[in-house]
């Protein structure tokens, strides 16, 4: 099956900044695909350029095996944005706007709207301008959900919700993938929510994918970290290959490991003779941390 | 006083956001006011012809009752329509600084900071209080400059400044009363409106000795255009006016107590769980229709005043050559009354060329807040989101010149009984006002497509054709300067001759600037 979104090398400058600087970026048909990175890391630019707002100065996009750019109404019909920071008009009620974009896409399925309304529990008869920022995301949310598209291009949705609409818009997201099959492209800075929901995960910095694949397999790129009284003195252990801040406190030896070298570490350390050892799994946490500081190498 | 922290700061913040508009419009009433000595002495040398010119029936429902022939108690008279204007610009900064602070959000930020619960209200009402004292004395000082005496110059000088601080507070008012800036703008308004109104009448009937002389004690411009500047100077009414302000103020405070940030007092109404609203278009008819319903209302009451007077002004002319010159200055036609309706259809294009570049500029507002977004995310084109716009920029003001010209054909043909023959000539006087209208709106579209961020340039469209208008009326000027407008190229209606030559140029210029500024939009990233 084709990619639902793929991008390669993908350059966008504003004046002297480089919001994005050669991103490659592949989205799988039915795939949920999280997109992550610091702020200012180009999430919000890219996003845009996949809808035809904004324009690349390099590089190529494909969405729905359509140009963005010369395509963007035709395209638009077969997907739904949540931007990150919703406006909506002060004078329109929720369910106006919901109404509203959701027949400019195509139509508004009056059942699904209610039930969703229902769901993020949303009053829609509230003008615009009384609803505060996690309900003026449910109205953009409940207006993406409604329409029935294959494509969903989800701008960090969430930043305003509480917990608990945080828990629903995951259990809508999982429905809409697992029943309808349809293709998310979700930028977040959660990684629960990442975790709970995204098949693959893109990590960009600075405008450019640092990492991409799915959650299994970027784990491997995490450190185990080990704790361990030894029998012996720790020779060697120093010079193994991916083990990093190798210390010694109050008589145990504490390091980091590549999670990919973990074998060979192991080994020397049976070898030496191990009285007691305790292992942290990889976070991914940790992984992300790694990643998005700037002199993060890749 | 924990409530007032950081007022110091905000007013600042007020000062910098203003330090353009500001200066400027204080700067521009005084000049305008100061000029008005000069030119309406050399117009109307003696005492006979000031009382004359005065007592037509339009004017006295425009400006009010004369108070006096001296120069002085004229100019005062002939500049009655200056402290409305200030009033409007005093309610319309205070509701900016307040309660738009408050829809967008940006208030709530700057209240987490040590910012005290009535630091905005104050800071807004100190920064326009103290304004419209400045705009007093340099007023008084540019009065008694032109060798009018001091007492009456400070009187006036009060009259605007009294109008301003009442109406400031009004504006203080009615930000406390809505959530929404568009609504507590209409309600400021709206009293500013009635207090005209009530004026208006009252003068009108008393001038006839009508039994309703009494409503213009309702109306704080009344009150204060009876101060009598360069008269009697009643100080007294001064202080009418500054106790009024006080309980105004108070009042705002007493509410904005009561009240939570963001919200007003006035619920919100619900509105309807399932819209009806579908298409760009009707969209736009949302956002622009309150717009327009104002804008045609507005230029209906104008075609009304203008077509009222134009009979008398007539009259007053026929003896005056210095104002047949200035009249013919500013329309060229042969007729009297004809010049004097070709020169008022001049003005009212030039303000429906600040409506058109207005409604254009909405087009930005929707970019710059985000709005835009959502929609061109659906199947709706970027032609279709700009046209459905430019719908209105472009016949909202055929809409509103259409009022003005039948309102105007109406007044003036029942005035010389003759509705039948004036209705269609000054509805298509109006009406030939469009194609210079258009190329200022095609001039906004054009910047706004290829520079967003530049949007509010296209201001300088109208500015400058207003500029010129007024100076070209007042003395000669160079042709090339006058060229430089495109209304001067438009024939001069009713009365003269019209070639098509001029306005199918006009047209031309409008079609293509327009054009290119929307390829420019389709290029550009939006939002930008
Ligand atoms: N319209 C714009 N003009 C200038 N710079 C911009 C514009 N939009 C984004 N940028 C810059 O591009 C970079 C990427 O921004 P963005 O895509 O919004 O990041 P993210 O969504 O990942 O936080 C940032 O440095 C931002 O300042
Ligand atoms: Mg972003």
């Amino acid at each position: 099956m084709p990619a639902a979104i793929s991008t390669e090398g993908l350059v966008k400058r504003f004046g002297r900044t480089h919001a994005l600087d050669g991103l490659d970026l592949t989205v799988r048909t039915g795939e949920v695909h999280g997109f992550l990175g610091p702020n200012g890391a180009g999430k919000t630019t890219t996003i845009r350029i996949l809808l035809g707002m904004t324009r690349s100065d390099e590089g190529k996009a494909v969405v729905l095996d359509g140009d963005p750019w010369t395509d963007a109404t035709e395209l638009h019909r077969r997907l739904a944005y949540v931007p990150g920071d919703v406006t909506l008009w002060p004078n329109l009620s929720g369910g106006e706007a919901i109404d509203l974009l959701g027949r400019m896409r195509g139509g508004v399925d009056k059942k699904r709207k209610a039930e969703l309304l229902e769901r993020f529990d949303l009053d829609p008869r509230k003008k615009a301008r009384a609803y505060s920022k996690g309900n003026r995301q449910k109205v953009a949310l409940v207006a993406a959900f409604a329409s029935d598209v294959e494509l969903l291009l989800l701008d960090e949705p969430t930043s305003g919700l509480d917990p608990l609409m945080e828990e629903v818009f995951r259990e809508v997201v999982q429905e809409i993938s697992d029943r309808d099959g349809r293709t998310v492209l979700l930028s977040s800075h959660i990684l629960s929510e990442v975790e709970a929901l995204c098949d693959r995960v893109t990590i960009i910095r600075a405008g450019r994918a640092v990492e991409s694949g799915t959650l299994n397999e970027l784990r491997h790129l995490t450190r185990t970290s080990i704790q361990a009284e030894l029998v012996g003195p720790m020779d060697g252990l120093a010079q193994l290959t991916g083990v990093h801040d190798l210390k010694t406190i109050d008589g145990r030896v504490q390091f980091d490991v590549d999670t990919d070298e973990i074998n060979p570490v192991l080994r020397r350390l049976t070898e030496i003779g191990v009285r007691s050892l305790v292992s942290q799994p990889p976070s991914l946490e940790e992984l992300f941390l790694r990643l998005y500081e700037p002199e993060a190498v890749r | 006083m924990k409530s007032l922290a950081g007022t110091g700061g905000l007013i600042r913040l007020i000062l910098r956001r203003d330090r353009v508009v500001l200066p400027l419009w204080i700067v521009l009433l005084v000049a305008i006011s100061v000029s008005y000595v000069q030119e309406y002495g050399d117009l109307f040398p003696t005492p006979e012809s000031r009382v004359k010119y005065a007592s037509n029936a339009g004017f006295i429902t425009l400006y009010g009752e004369l108070s006096g022939p001296s120069l002085g108690e004229f100019v005062t008279w002939r500049l009655g329509f200056v402290p409305v204007m200030v009033g409007l610009i005093s309610l319309l900064t205070i509701i900016r600084h307040t309660r738009v602070e408050e829809e967008t959000g940006r208030r709530e930020l700057l209240g987490a900071t040590v910012v005290g619960r009535h630091a905005q209200l104050a800071a807004a009402l100190i920064t326009v209080l103290g304004a419209n004292l400045v705009l007093a004395v340099l007023l008084a000082l540019g009065m008694h400059s032109q060798d009018l005496p001091l007492a009456g110059s400070v009187a006036i000088g009060i009259v605007y400044a009294g109008t301003g601080w009442l109406f400031a507070a009004i504006g203080a008012v009615a930000a406390q009363l809505t959530a929404s800036a568009g609504a507590a703008r209409g309600i400021a308004i709206g009293v500013l409106g009635g207090a005209y109104v009530l004026r208006a009448a009252g003068d009108t009937s008393a001038h006839t000795d009508g039994p309703l002389a009494w409503l213009s004690y309702l109306s704080p411009i009344a009150w204060a255009q009876r101060i009598h500047p360069y008269a009697d100077n009643r100080w007294w009414l001064a202080v009418v006016l500054l106790a009024a302000t006080v309980l105004l103020v108070i009042t705002a405070v007493s509410l904005a107590v009561r009240r939570d940030v963001g919200a007003g007092l006035l619920p919100d109404r619900l509105g309807p769980t399932d819209g009806t609203l579908g298409s760009p278009l009707a969209l736009a008819w949302r956002l622009h229709r309150g717009l327009l319903a104002a804008w045609t209302v507005g230029f209906a009451l104008l075609g009304l005043l203008f077509g009222g007077v134009a009979e008398g002004v007539g009259d007053m002319m026929r003896d005056d050559p210095g104002i047949q010159e200035m009249f013919q200055r500013m329309g060229g036609a042969a007729g009297l009354i004809d010049s004097f309706l070709a020169g008022v259809m001049m003005l009212v294009g030039l303000i429906a060329s600040a409506y058109a570049v207005q409604a254009t500029l909405r087009m930005r507002v929707e970019e710059s807040s985000g709005r835009v977004e959502p929609v061109l995310a659906t199947a709706t084109s970027r032609w279709q989101w700009a046209a459905s716009h430019l719908v209105f920029s472009l016949l909202g003001p055929a809409v509103a010149l259409l009022a003005a010209g039948v309102a105007e054909g109406l007044a003036y043909g029942a005035a010389i009984g003759d509705v039948g023959g004036q209705l269609p000539r000054l509805v298509g006087a109006a009406l030939t006002q469009l194609p210079a209208v258009w190329v200022l709106a095609a001039i906004a579209i054009a910047i706004f497509g290829f520079f967003p961020q530049a949007s509010m340039a296209s201001w300088a469209g109208p500015t400058v054709c207003i500029l010129i208008g007024l100076v070209s009326a007042g003395v000669s000027t160079a042709d090339w300067i006058r060229d430089i407008s495109p209304f001067t190229h438009l024939p001069s209606l009713p009365g003269g001759s019209v070639s098509a030559g001029p306005l199918i140029v006009l047209l031309a210029i409008a079609v293509v600037v327009g054009l290119a500024g929307l390829v420019g939009l389709r290029r550009r990233d939006l939002p930008a």
